[in-house]
């Protein structure tokens, strides 16, 4: 799809507001709707346009094969780490109160923000990493 | 109907649908989450198998009699089954008063965070959660290995299409 003149201007204009309610929807998720897994879908979804139109080896200069595996593994981590941390502070598994003894409700809440992160990234990559084999396994 | 690409969309139109109606339900998380993978990354998917695959779907060679059969048969059991759920709104429902109420009440002053599916999401319930990432990861991995495999192992093959 490398000549249509339209699409290709249309989506760079559209890609950056992708990311961005993307980034919203996972950071505001605890005030509006959405959350990790809504974002991660949205965040793969600018990275599946821009292989719909550039083509898959543009997508895979910006995120490489070898990244995105570990993003997969980098956000479960991330999620069963909260909840280590928790522990290691004296807490039970995935209990925020522990993060922020001061101000349990704030704990809660930096809880929330990291284990969405975790939950956004497993899904982004998953999505990207699923499209992109699915789309390279014609030319292979 | 024959056309792949037809059905494609139309289970797209069909998702879509789906996150219309849970918007108006007051499921903006939920119709959320339908409208990006129900009507979007699946769409892109189905869309990606066909272009690997045909957009016809081949001449069945028998007669669908009982397949058709078994399908009436499942369905009408499973009207059936509806027959014994609450009526919609039913404040004696399971579903109004299983999860406890309270965690309405107290997630302003346990977690502070306004909107209630996600302190029930990540921290009243965030063993499931977890539990649900695990399930995603598992799942990327199986499709990346099986993809993966199953194209390095077609030149050795001799170009079979002998995708599993």
């Amino acid at each position: 799809m490398t000549d249509h003149t339209i699409l290709r201007v249309v989506s760079k204009l559209l890609l950056p507001y992708v990311l961005l309610f993307a980034l919203y929807v996972q950071f505001h998720g605890d005030y509006g709707p959405g959350g990790g897994f809504q974002a991660g879908v949205i965040f793969a979804a600018g990275f599946v346009l821009y292989g719909l139109i550039f083509g898959l080896t543009a997508v895979r200069r910006v995120a490489p094969a070898r990244m995105i595996e570990l993003v997969i593994a980098t956000g479960v981590l991330v999620y069963a780490g909260t909840g280590v941390v928790a522990m290691l502070l004296g807490g039970n598994f995935l209990d925020y109160d522990v993060l922020y003894p001061a101000h349990p409700s704030t704990g809660q809440h930096y809880g929330i923000l990291v284990v969405e992160l975790g939950v956004g990234m497993t899904v982004a990559a998953v999505m990207i990493a699923v499209y992109s084999t699915f789309a390279g396994r014609g030319r292979g | 109907m024959r056309g792949l690409f037809a059905a494609v969309m139309l289970m797209g139109i069909f998702s879509f649908l789906g996150a219309s109606w849970m918007l108006l339900l007051d499921a903006p998380d939920v119709a959320f989450t339908e409208a990006s993978v129900g009507a979007g990354i699946s769409t892109i998917l189905a869309l990606a198998t066909l272009a690997l695959t045909t957009r016809k779907a081949k001449v069945p060679v028998r007669r669908p009699a009982l397949p058709l059969l078994i399908v009436v048969v499942t369905g009408a059991a499973l009207v059936y089954g509806t027959l014994d759920m609450p009526h919609f709104g039913d404040p004696e429902a399971p579903a109004s008063n299983y999860p406890d109420p309270s965690y309405v009440e107290r997630t302003e002053h346990d977690i502070h965070v306004p909107n209630v599916v996600t302190a029930v999401l990540a921290s009243y319930r965030g063993y499931d959660t977890l539990g649900e990432t695990v399930v995603i990861f598992t799942a990327g991995i199986a499709v990346l290995v099986l993809l993966r495999g199953s194209r390095k192992r077609r030149p050795a093959g001799g170009g079979g299409e002998d995708a599993g």
